[in-house]
């Protein structure tokens, strides 16, 4: 119930503000030309017998043409405020005056956000949608890739809540999330740069990898895990950082 | 209803509250006096359950505001500095959030919001922007939502701070219209403000306790000033030499911007009782002067810590 009213109040304050239509319309615009201009590129040219198949997996995580890019680029924009507003407002001294556990007020937040994310992914399932009445469309791989874009989403919203937790300021929220989220996207994409053992670990950590599967078709438990424990990582730092005021100066 | 001992909050190196105790009785209203900087806010959040005091107890309703967070928030109503609220939301479903938040049952919300707006006065901005109102209408707000689920206890930080003189007397008369119905804790760093609406006053220095008494005590060491405010019909130096020369006054001060062929000056005295004023009356009304105005200035708040520092020898941290 409390909960609840919370994440109403988080979600309106998304619709009310026009930070969320701007972010829809740069999202649905670069997912819009990366769509036509992808699939014009991979109809001319063709790559191998599955071209369709190969189209979706370029477009949901090829990098930078790709959907899973515009999100990299766009969550940060919608995660920045929620903490670091708060702050600079001091509305978050209300908040934590109420009657609330600290994971009430992360869970409406982050079930918020994440509510915003859903809408922003449905809107792209106009392409499939279209796509079908053309040529019959490899579903099952296709729903495989958006369960990995929910999966990516919900951990670039975890590690901006965190950011955001961190700051008052809500541009430096947005450019640390991104950094830390890109670092986390290249980081084995030059694989030359570090010795094999090291490529081993790097190559667990890295997003990219683990997203990639899961656009291939492939839900591998492993990478569920993964996408589990990045989002269950960053959460408990943010309670952490809400928990600090109650030991930061002793 | 508060009860407090040996209070002391750190800040790495900073002491920002050191050894404070006091007790606040059921329906009383407390001020917590002292300037910016003294520790009032740090001792109010400690209260409100959102940071643990490094050192001492604190119990309100009998709650302590260390280990049992939830059930303390549940009874305290809190009004922050500054007034923070959210400036994108609707204050009548600002407030309905609130309640919603506290968990209130939903008709209990319906009828409890409608009470606080017709108590604070904003059923005729039920329906504009928060960000959007006045400063008045701002902290009224912010007071209608520590109200909301009828507290046990309200903890007012600085109600009156940036508000205009007509929107302070009506916030002072909203807080004075709750005595009785809830003990009430406001902290100000404004004198008057604490003689017109709280029982008892705690006077804090930079995290000391410098003093603690009732209003109408404190009230009288105001009224007992020792700088009187003279202004006379009469050329400037003879009204300084005939005013310095009354007895019980020390020196005089010569102000400016007093009108055309008048003289306004400040004169101190160790005598704090109307005597003076009577002697200095006489005194002008001898020379033939027209009196203009003898009053003695209220005390500033400075004067008063001055006062109490130097008079009861606290030593305050360097």
């Amino acid at each position: 119930m409390t909960l609840f009213a919370l994440f109403r109040k988080e979600l309106r304050s998304y619709f009310v503000s026009p930070l969320f239509y701007v972010v829809a319309a740069v999202f649905f615009c670069l997912c819009g030309f990366f769509f036509y201009t992808r699939l014009i590129f991979f109809v001319e040219y063709g790559f191998g017998l599955n071209i369709l198949g190969n189209f979706w997996l370029a477009f949901l995580a090829g990098a930078p043409y790709s959907i899973s890019m515009v999100m990299l680029l766009v969550m940060p924009l919608l995660t920045m405020r929620l903490f670091a507003e708060e702050k600079k407002l001091g509305t978050i001294e209300l908040l934590l005056t109420y009657p609330l556990r600290d994971r009430t007020i992360l869970g409406a937040k982050y079930a918020a956000c994440a509510a915003v994310l859903l809408v922003l992914l449905a809107g792209t399932l106009c392409y499939p949608a279209y796509l079908q009445t053309l040529q019959p469309l490899p579903w099952v791989a296709l729903l495989s890739g958006y369960l990995g874009l929910l999966f990516l989403g919900l951990s670039f919203i975890a590690c901006g809540l965190f950011v955001s937790s961190l700051t008052e300021n809500q541009v430096v929220a947005a450019i640390g999330t991104l950094g830390i989220l890109l670092l986390f996207w290249v980081m084995t994409w030059n694989e030359a740069a570090t010795s094999p053992q090291a490529l081993r670990v790097l190559a667990q950590l890295s997003m990219f990898d683990h997203f990639e599967s899961f656009a291939r078709g492939v839900i591998d438990l492993k990478d569920v895990l993964y996408f589990l424990f990045f989002i269950s990582f960053f959460n408990s730092l943010t309670l952490r950082t809400l928990e600090s005021r109650t030991w930061r100066g002793r | 209803m508060i009860e407090v001992e040996h209070l002391t909050k750190q800040f790495g190196a900073n002491r920002a509250v050191d050894d404070i105790s006091f007790q606040v009785g059921r329906g009383e209203i407390i001020g917590l006096l002292g300037p910016n900087g003294s520790g009032k806010t740090t001792i109010m959040r400690i209260l409100t359950g959102f940071f643990p005091p490094t050192a001492g107890q604190a119990r309100v309703a009998g709650v302590d505001v260390t280990t049992q967070g939830l059930e303390l928030r549940q009874l305290i109503g809190y009004l922050p500095e500054s007034t923070a609220l959210y400036p994108d939301m609707r204050v009548e479903s600002f407030l309905r959030f609130c309640g919603e938040v506290r968990a209130l049952p939903r008709a209990r919300v319906r009828e409890r919001v409608a009470a606080v707006m017709h108590d604070c006065g904003l059923n005729e901005v039920r329906g504009r922007l928060i960000g959007k109102l006045s400063k008045g209408f701002r902290q009224r707000v912010g007071l209608a939502q520590a109200l909301l689920h009828e507290p046990a206890v309200l903890i007012l930080d600085e109600p009156t701070v940036g508000l205009d003189p007509r929107q302070i007397i009506e916030i002072r008369s909203l807080i004075s219209g709750l005595r009785g119905r809830t003990t009430i804790l406001l902290s100000t760093h404004i004198l008057p403000e604490v003689s017109t609406t709280c029982d008892r006053v705690l006077i804090i220095d930079r995290g000391h306790m410098v003093a603690e008494d009732t209003a109408a005590a404190l009230s009288r060491k105001v009224e007992c000033s020792e700088r009187i405010m003279v202004t006379v019909e009469g050329p400037a130096v003879s009204v300084c030499a005939a005013v310095g020369a009354v007895p019980g006054v020390d020196r005089v001060e010569l102000k400016n911007g007093a009108a055309e062929g008048a003289t306004s000056l400040i004169a101190y005295s160790r005598v704090a009782d109307a005597s003076v004023r009577r002697a200095i009356a006489a005194e002008v009304v001898h020379h033939g002067w027209g009196l203009i105005e003898v009053r003695a200035l209220p005390l500033t708040l400075e004067d008063l810590f001055v006062r109490l520092v130097t008079e009861e020898g606290t030593p305050g941290p360097p």
